[in-house]
């Protein structure tokens, strides 16, 4: 019962109170989250027991069976991404209620935004069909604009139009190739597309709208460029959010959509590709996050840098036995999990850091570890998921993409792992190495409130505890796709 | 989860959680600190020893649960890993007590003591460990808990060697973990059993186990400072004496010389590992670390960079005896991880208490500092006698049993590299003795402190007369129930005689 109520409740919800904050005083905007956070909570962990008690299922909205009405997904995946969404949406909205109060010209608009990059987000995970996926996609991507916007500085407006555009055009393209399958197929429903796609010259290229939409959303290399100045000039908890959540919105897609299509229709050489973008997605991104000054650009480089290895799923998962294939999904979601509260944390430490400091430059770090342990000790710990370094999701993640490369015979990749894994070491450990330079003997920083330290804290710690209970998260990403048990 | 694995996991939180409470002291509440980390410290020690007590009644300490399908945390405690659990906790507790004193007034020691139980902590996990996966997680964090100890200092040089040390061990870590990886895609979980588990497999897949223990070994050899891996392990002694020991005698290049006993013995098996022909190269990687390691030691003049070399060459002795085929020699290298780390502690210290109380860093300095501080020169003597091998201190026992398994192997060449290693250990130690002793002084100290009644402060000089009382009674009393050789060959008769 709880389930039935949990999931309409999943969007209406936050786009109810986007609308609600919008009509209310700014005075009245940040408190909307003392009712959205615990509903969405609950509505969250109910659909979790849902899908524990009665296993995946699919939801007609208002009973209203499709083409007519509107399916929505209720499988491990959907739920996992829905966790993942309130978990780490939660803390930053937390964050940014107090952070915002020395940006009082944007705390007005962030909240209408989050609850409609939230609504946007749930609709994404929850769509049972591509048109729908795109909705939301527009949703989220629109919503996230305006979150870039916020600073209203010239450079944040310059970095929010190309961020703009490239959305535009992404969604664009991805409409382009829905509209195309429609044609050919008649059917807009995963489940109905599953049946009848078959491999042609129209689907190829449907298929290739889609991948090439999708993949500017994602900011794969090289189609990253609008990414470094968006995720890198925002405001700290609208960096944390898009890093963390935003980017994962286009991928689930991609991954969704791949896996319905199916062997039969998705090319091999496409995976290849796919996952040589990806290589150099890791080393450019890791190697440019290297030489970076300041402290969030560096920090974004990272999340383009990690988009990289998210890409791997691909050639790991076509063409290859099923148990390598489990792995790489296994792997691909512990690393998109983990990343989404490893990076999160990051950008909220940074942020500490930064305000502590009164600079975004990396170099003013110098000597800070001995005043605010806390804010590096965050940093550090989301640090090593994202290195890839045990006990952390990242690792886990890692583990097993190398385990799949392996069974799968395809010993390229574990090159990008590897380095990869190095790289992401350099960049972080420069952070370090400033930090721990003796620096001012005595203590000119600023303090952060406890509540910015404590939600960025929580975070990092999640990105590590969940590499050692990755089981049963792992257990229930499975149920209803198709490397479930059943 | 039963009383035993409670009591297993106290070991482990014990420092876990000294050093979460450390990291939220606050910087100036330098007493409670040093308490809390001392009852820690005495605690660990108490728990090991129930377990030692344990695990000689062979009663089963396990601790296991899943991270992912067919990966198992596991920690459990058999003869082999309370070995080294049994020294550090032990070399805990005295440099806990050394640090406090050596670190009076200096800044950061928050962090310090944080990183440094972290340390401990992660050290006891590589000697839990029931698994690769287990070994391969705390052998990281290991890395990640020393860089902020090895930079501690904060300046130039320091900042330096750290990331020389990131740069080797992080790479070494990368392969350690592909080989990991590679032997769990081949069998799967790969559990720590006496004899291994892989000589099983098929033939056919011979070629690939030789090449996964060549990248396991340089991986693990990163850390044990095997030639040529060892280049950090000289730079970064510009870290604080206490961490230079506990790198020295407990933590890094033991957790490296432990992997690869555990790689050998638990994962391979000697019996299998001998057969695949992988016991000889290891050994001769061995004894030019020996020779290498002493020869460059001759050549130092700075104190601890000269006992920094002769770690290189000493932790190879522990490897040296892991690749003898033979129950003899397996006993002169596993009592030699002992042995090498009562002793080295004792000369780190030592070579502490002279800079922090005459700022003498140089052996060209240390003339006459037997008058001026004679009970840590007796210390630093009863050290270097055993690194020589001269009886009846602990070193001479580690040697005989490494001779003698070199012949009982029939490698009688190996017995030319511990005389010749003996001598050149006799070449850069005697020197320093004479200077201490014989020589007199004919100018005033560097930078001489005179505090309390003693030569030094009590905190430094008595975790150093332990220490060094320790090594002597390990060699004295050798034949005695629970010495190290005792249980060297406790675990050995458990390993051969399955």
């Amino acid at each position: 019962v709880i389930g039935l109520w949990s999931v309409p409740l999943l969007f209406a919800l936050p786009l109810a109170l986007g609308i609600l904050s919008l009509l209310a005083t700014p005075a009245w905007r940040p408190r909307t989250i003392f009712v959205g956070l615990p509903l969405l909570a609950t509505a969250s962990i109910g659909v979790l027991a849902g899908l524990v008690r009665d296993g995946p299922s699919v939801y007609a909205l208002g009973d209203w069976l499709a083409p007519l009405g509107i399916n929505l997904v209720l499988d491990g995946l959907a739920v996992g991404m829905i966790l993942m969404t309130t978990l780490v949406a939660s803390l930053c909205a937390v964050y940014a209620r107090v952070y915002l109060r020395d940006y009082p010209a944007a705390t007005s608009f962030f909240w209408p935004l989050l609850w409609f990059l939230w609504a946007g987000m749930n609709g994404i995970w929850l769509a049972e069909d591509i048109f729908n996926l795109y909705v939301g996609l527009e949703v989220m991507g629109l919503a996230a604009v305006g979150m870039v916007a916020l600073r209203a500085t010239p450079q944040a407006l310059a970095a929010a139009m190309r961020y703009l555009l490239a959305a535009l055009l992404g969604s664009l393209a991805y409409l382009l190739g829905v509209a195309l399958l429609y044609v050919t197929y008649g059917t807009l429903s995963m489940a109905g597309l599953h049946e009848a796609a078959t491999a042609n010259p129209t689907t190829h290229v449907a298929l290739a709208m889609i991948i090439l939409g999708l993949l500017l959303k994602t900011a794969l290399f090289p189609l990253h460029a609008w990414l470094p100045p968006a995720h890198g000039g925002a405001l700290t908890p609208v960096s944390a959010l898009l890093s963390a959540l935003v980017i994962k919105g286009s991928f689930y897609i991609l991954l969704r959509m791949w896996l319905v299509l199916g062997p039969e229709v998705t090319p091999v050489f496409t995976a290849q590709l796919l996952g040589v973008l990806g290589a150099g997605a890791v080393f450019y991104g890791g190697w440019m996050a290297w030489r970076q000054h300041q402290l969030k650009q560096l920090v974004a480089y990272s999340t383009v840098a990690q988009i990289g290895y998210l890409f791997l799923f691909f050639p790991l998962v076509t063409g290859t036995g099923p148990e390598a294939a489990r792995l790489a999904w296994d792997g691909t979601l512990m690393i998109v999990i983990s990343h989404a509260l490893a990076k999160g944390a990051l950008f909220l430490s940074a942020g500490n850091l930064i305000l502590a400091v009164g600079s975004t430059q990396i170099s003013h770090l110098v000597g800070i570890s001995r005043f605010r342990p806390m804010s590096l000790f965050s940093f550090g710990l989301a640090g090593i998921s994202l290195m890839g370094l045990p006990p952390s999701g990242g690792f886990t993640g890692k583990w097993l993409l190398l385990h799949s490369a392996i069974l799968s015979g395809q010993w390229w990749w574990l090159i990008v792992l590897f380095l990869g894994g190095l790289l992401s070491a350099a960049y972080i450990f420069k952070v370090f190495r400033m930090s721990f330079r003796e620096g001012p003997q005595i203590d000119r920083s600023v303090t952060p409130p406890l509540t910015l330290d404590v939600t960025a804290l929580i975070l990092a710690s999640l990105a590590i505890l969940i590499g050692l209970t990755a089981h049963l998260p792992l257990f229930w990403l499975r149920l209803g796709s198709v490397f479930g048990a059943g | 989860m039963d009383w035993n694995a409670l009591i297993l996991f106290g070991v482990l939180a014990s420092s876990l959680v000294a050093s979460a409470v450390i990291f939220l002291l606050a910087e100036s509440r330098h007493a409670t600190r040093t308490a809390f980390n001392l009852a820690a410290a005495v605690l660990k020690l108490v728990l090991v020893v129930w377990i030692i007590w344990g695990v000689y009644r062979n009663i089963d300490y396990e601790l296991r649960f899943t991270i992912i399908d067919g990966v198992d945390f596991i920690l459990r405690a058999d003869a082999l890993g309370m070995m080294f659990v049994g020294l550090s906790s032990l070399l805990w507790l005295f440099t806990t007590i050394y640090a406090v004193g050596y670190l009076e007034n200096a800044p950061n020691r928050s962090r310090f003591f944080g990183f440094f139980s972290l340390c401990v902590a992660s050290t006891v996990g590589i000697a839990l460990a029931g698994n690769l996966f287990t070994f391969l997680l705390f052998y990281e964090l290991l890395t990640l808990s020393t860089y902020p100890l090895v930079v501690h200092r904060g300046t130039r040089e320091s900042l330096r060697a750290g990331q020389i040390y990131l740069y080797y061990t992080l790479g070494g870590g990368a392969l350690l973990l592909f080989g990991v990886v590679a032997l769990h895609v081949l069998v799967g979980d790969t559990e720590f059993v006496p004899g291994g588990s892989l000589s099983g497999l098929d033939p056919s897949l011979y070629p690939l186990l030789v090449g996964i223990f060549l990248m396991m070994v340089i991986g693990l050899g990163v850390k044990a400072a095997l030639f040529p891996l060892h280049a950090w392990l000289p730079m970064a002694m510009v870290a604080p004496a206490p961490v230079s020991a506990l790198l020295h005698a407990v933590a890094v290049v033991k957790a490296g010389a432990f992997g690869i006993a555990r790689l050998v013995y638990d994962v391979y098996g000697i019996e299998f590992a001998f057969s695949l022909g992988l016991l000889g190269p290891l050994a001769v990687a061995a004894s030019i670390t020996i020779l290498y390691g002493s020869l460059r030691a001759l050549a130092q003049d700075d104190l601890k960079k000269r006992l920094a070399f002769s770690t290189i060459s000493q932790v190879s002795y522990i490897i040296l005896g892991i690749s003898l085929f033979g129950p003899v020699g397996t006993v002169g290298g596993l009592v030699h991880l002992l042995h090498q780390g009562l002793m080295k502690i004792t000369l780190f210290f030592c070579a502490g208490n002279y800079a922090e109380t005459l700022g003498v860093h140089k052996i060209s300095e240390l003339d006459g500092a037997g008058h001026r501080m004679p009970a840590t020169s007796v210390a630093f003597t009863l050290g270097a006698f055993g690194m020589i091998g001269i009886p009846p201190m602990a070193g001479f026992i580690s040697k005989w049993y490494l001779g003698i398994g070199a012949l009982e192997a029939g490698m009688t060449w190996v017995l030319g590299v511990l005389i010749v290693s003996s001598l050149l250990n006799a070449a850069y130690f005697l020197p320093i003795l004479y200077r201490i002793w014989f020589r007199r002084r004919d100018r005033v100290w560097c930078e001489e402190k005179v505090v309390g009644r003693f030569e030094t402060p009590m905190w430094l000089l008595l975790p150093t007369l332990a220490t060094a009382a320790a090594a002597l009674i390990a060699g004295l009393l050798a034949g005695m129930p629970f010495s190290p050789l005792y249980w060297a060959e406790l675990i050995v008769s458990r390993e051969y005689l399955r």
